[in-house]
């Protein structure tokens, strides 16, 4: 066993692992944070993506005790204050959401996607940047569409700041 | 209307716990000193097992219990169950293979259960497995379809594989209007076998109460109570009392979630054997290898015309794949949910249709989104298009001028479709699609090297499932009413129980929606219970888009009771005779007076009973209603698909995509819009993308994302979908039901594009790049590119 220490959504947390602990098993068995999703074995579906040191990760794909001292943040540290992430509040807003399995990680990697590309992404750029998680319920139209005005006020929420 | 009431686009109440992480499904539960169990499953198709050494693996780290077929046998444990009868032209019953949970001398598919393995943690059950050592002789796998009736025996029960040879409508009759016909259009088809893939793998965990015989199951179900049932009526596990099944947050079903599989069974089982919780979770591969799969048939199909372009019959020979097993409700899917719909919404004076379902040494296959419908609007669209080309109509104007009319209308397939406006929704379908600028738009693909094609598909289904009379006289096991109980708390607060059961379909919002809409309360004040059978007494479950039509109507009619208990208490209470008591609004009022009293008044008043004579007015408010409906419902409407296919690559690009649906009255639009596209993409997936393939031996090779491919938001379009109204008038709320229309419109409307594009018919599902790049060499609308 390794003991492993990490800052998950804002708190220290540590445990005793198997080496062979992935990301995801120490985020849902230790940590008990079940929001991250497991949805495939071979890093397709995207449902356990979570933010590492501000950049999004499958964490099925990482071992925990190559994480350690790491900054994570998960599903459950995303809304501050009792306030939604506009991200989140997007997906709800458009119904982009049904069983709410890939959500997680699918608002996990948007705001990843926004991120990256920029506070005006397009609709191709979104579908192309959503390649890396999938969902079987919404078709993705409504999905789309919450990513772009997740953006649009993730720009507005930014813009106070910008001008400090 | 108010905002949240009948008809508004609520945002959803369940949305706050799955976008921030609270939802809680199956595998989110850890019990206290749970056990993880593996299962050992069969690398080969199809093999008789000589011997099973579990010895080694009892001695493993960690290991708690090994189990094989000898137990469960020895435990007296049933098998699993086909809970619909059908019955082959001749009259003898399906012949039906046993199924039991833990293979018993044979496997019959690669995933087959051969051992459990119950350890102090999966890492632990997965090494101990290892050490299990299995002798098996190998048999000739049987996995071609067409041919599976001359392959080697894979039950007892079913010599030659055929579970049987079922037939449809008026033979005779079918066979005078084609030897009379103008024209016959003759199409042989593959309907691919797909696998569904919710994203929640399925998942249970078992847990026993010594000290009270009882065993909980939590588990990935669509149907908790028929689980219970089937667990303890036919399975044997527990009487229903002692048994109790919870299906809390399900992460998507699309049916594969409503059969009762071993993996349950066994978690159910194993927990009271070793009187310790045992949890299993499937990983992507184990979901591809034994959730049952879908669709599957090899079709040949005519349609017969009169000189005026007139359909005057069909007929249709299919073969089914059914699997190793047959899976709980296999049987029907092909049957009884497939040729009843090849009438489409088309008026054909005879139709006769016969289907002969086989075993084969595959994954059982079984309901997924529209089961047999999306399979007979595939043959119905495919026919139609083709038809209109071969005799030189306009394939929207060929299917005007077939559409049944006036209504009601009795097909000669069974269904009496009740209402509905083909035409209209063609006509909204044709402008919003903008048909007449098609040939601009072909040309200007043309100009750039692509192909551009239009398909339409104008499809109907049958769901709102169904009448428990009628299912019952077709050889279902089951009826199929739905439950629902309104409990009324002192302060006027409610809480539904519903029988049904929502895994992404919205539920909590739109059922919270008709208490609210009827009983002038906010909707924050009501609260949906379901997928527990200890608080809801007993309910058929989600599937076949019955949730609105029967499970919502169930809540109506209960509804229905409350308000006239209520109106009793009222009347008692504001000295008025109950006749005279109006309920408007949320608001009791003695007729022509402005005496009044509010919901949440009445129901306390109902409960301290100080107004009334408790012996004469029972206390309290709560009631409890069945529904059972009277016909299936027939959601119809009509999907246009445009797409260009890019000859050098193959690779087709869907440019727009119109749907114009008719599902009666909508209750929340923005859920019915996403119930559309998750269903389309589902259709697109099955046109373009998705095909289960399995070797001659029986090796699923497409067994994980890397080899199945699912559709991503880059494959696909967004999507303009519009909806026309006839309300259907067999449930209180007008309610179609719209939870599979996308899926069983779309795949015909792919292909019809693809082949306008092409300008020719030889191509199959799914029309993958490589497919589309060999189907456009024969193609004579290639651009002439090369001669420029």
């Amino acid at each position: 066993m390794v003991q492993v220490t990490m800052t998950v959504n804002g708190r220290q947390a540590s445990a005793d692992v198997d080496p062979r602990t992935l990301l995801v098993q120490f985020l849902r068995e230790n940590l008990r944070l079940t929001g991250t999703h497991v949805g495939c074995d071979t890093s397709q579906c995207g449902a356990c993506v979570v933010h590492v040191n501000g950049e999004a990760i499958k964490s099925c794909t990482a071992l925990a005790v190559s994480l350690d001292g790491a900054t994570v943040t998960t599903i459950e540290g995303l809304a501050q204050h009792g306030k939604l992430h506009p991200m989140q509040q997007a997906f709800q807003d458009n119904h982009g959401l049904q069983c709410g399995f890939c959500t997680p990680g699918m608002i996990m990697a948007s705001i990843d996607l926004v991120n990256r590309e920029g506070f005006n992404v397009d609709e191709a750029t979104i579908r192309h940047g959503l390649e890396g998680n999938i969902c079987r319920c919404t078709g993705y139209h409504n999905i789309v569409k919450a990513v772009s005005q997740g953006a649009r006020e993730m720009a507005a929420a930014a813009a106070p700041k910008a001008a400090e | 209307m108010s905002a949240t009431g009948l008809g508004a686009s609520v945002k959803r109440k369940e949305d706050i716990r799955f976008i921030t992480g609270k939802g809680r499904y199956v595998d989110d539960l850890n019990r206290p000193g749970q056990a993880f169990a593996y299962f050992l499953r069969s690398p080969h198709a199809h093999a008789t097992i000589e011997k099973i050494d579990t010895s080694e693996a009892m001695k493993s780290p960690g290991v708690a219990a090994v189990f094989t077929g000898d137990d469960i046998a020895a435990d007296k444990v049933g098998g699993l169950i086909c809970g619909w009868m059908i019955h082959s032209k001749d009259g003898s019953p399906m012949k039906a293979g046993a199924h039991p949970a833990l293979a018993q001398g044979k496997v019959r598919y690669v995933g087959d259960h051969v051992a459990v393995v119950i350890a102090d943690t999966l890492a632990q059950a997965r090494d101990a497995a290892e050490k299990i050592d299995v002798q098996y002789t190998e048999l000739p796998a049987v996995t071609d379809l067409a041919t599976a009736t001359k392959g080697t025996t894979i039950h007892d029960a079913a010599p030659d594989n055929t579970v049987y040879n079922w037939q449809l409508g008026d033979k005779a009759a079918t066979d005078a209007a084609f030897a009379s016909a103008a024209h016959v259009t003759k199409l042989d088809l593959v309907n691919n076998r797909l696998i569904p893939n919710a994203m929640e793998p399925r998942a249970a965990v078992g847990e026993y109460d010594s000290g009270t015989d009882t065993i909980t199951l939590y588990t990935t179900s669509q149907n908790p109570h028929v689980a219970r049932l089937v667990l303890s009526a036919f399975i044997g596990l527990a009487p229903e009392n002692k048994l109790r099944v919870i299906a809390p947050d399900v992460g998507g079903g699309f049916g594969s979630k409503i059969f009762i599989y071993a993996e349950e069974t066994i978690c159910a089982w194993a927990a009271k054997k070793i009187d310790r919780p045992v949890k299993w979770t499937a990983d992507r591969t184990e979901s591809f290898l034994s959730d049952a799969h879908g669709r599957d048939h090899v079709t040949h199909a005519e349609l017969a015309t009169d000189a005026n372009g007139k359909a005057t019959a069909m007929r249709v020979h299919t073969i089914a794949n059914l699997g190793a097993y047959l899976s709980t409700f296999a049987s029907s899917v092909p049957t009884y949910l497939y040729a009843p719909l090849l009438s489409g919404q088309y008026a054909i004076p005879a139709i006769y249709c016969e289907v002969d379902g086989v075993y084969t040494t595959t994954a059982p296959v079984d309901a997924y989104r529209g089961a047999g419908r999306p399979e007979a609007t595939f043959v119905v669209e495919r026919l139609m298009e083709i038809a209109a080309r071969e005799i030189g109509r306009d394939p929207a104007e060929f299917r005007r001028m077939n559409f049944v009319t006036s209504f009601p209308h009795q097909t000669p397939v069974i269904m009496a479709y009740d209402v509905g406006d083909y035409p209209a929704a063609l006509d909204k379908a044709l402008q919003l699609a903008d048909y007449k600028g098609l040939p601009a738009r072909k040309a200007a693909s043309a100009a750039k090297g692509k192909l551009r094609g239009l398909g339409f598909s104008a499809y109907i289904e049958a769901c709102g499932i169904a009448p428990s009379a009628a299912v019952g006289s077709l050889g279902a096991g089951v009826g199929l009413w739905e439950s629902a109980e309104v409990r009324v708390n002192p302060i006027g607060t409610v809480e539904v129980l519903t029988g049904s059961h929502s895994h992404g379909q919205g539920h909590e919002t739109t059922f919270a929606q008709l208490v609210s809409d009827r009983l002038g309360i906010p909707l924050d004040n009501v609260t949906i219970v379901h997928g527990d059978t200890d608080k809801v007494q007993m309910g058929m479950g989600t599937y076949g888009s019955r949730s609105g039509a029967v499970g919502m109507s169930a809540i109506s009619k209960a509804l229905d009771k409350i308000e006239a208990k209520a109106k009793k208490v009222a009347g008692h209470v504001l000295e008025a005779a109950e006749g005279d008591i109006e309920f408007k609004d949320g608001k009791f009022t003695v007729r022509g007076t402005d005496k009044s009293i509010d919901f949440g008044s009445v129901a306390l008043q109902a409960y301290i009973a100080h107004k009334f004579n408790g012996q004469e007015l029972e206390p309290g408010l709560k009631e409890g209603a069945f529904w059972d409906p009277t016909n299936f419902t027939f959601p119809s409407g009509v999907h246009v698909c445009e797409l260009e296919i890019d000859p050098a690559t193959g690779v087709v690009t869907i440019d727009r995509w119109t749907a114009v649906d008719d599902f009666g009255k909508l209750i929340n639009p923005m859920i019915v819009e996403g119930q559309v596209h998750g269903g389309i993409a589902q259709g697109v997936g099955q046109a373009l993308l998705e095909g289960a393939r399995y070797t001659d031996d029986g090796q699923l090779v497409t067994a994980s994302y890397m080899d199945y491919c699912m559709p991503r938001a880059d494959d696909l379009p967004s999507y303009t979908v519009e909806t026309v109204e006839t309300p259907c008038p067999s449930n209180p709320l007008g309610i179609k039901g719209c939870g599979e229309a996308g899926a069983i419109a779309s795949p015909p409307a792919v292909i019809n594009a693809i082949t306008d594009a092409l300008g020719h018919e030889d191509i199959a599902m799914p029309a993958t790049p490589q497919a589309v790049w060999r189907a456009a060499q024969k193609s004579k609308n290639l651009p002439k590119m090369a001669a420029e």
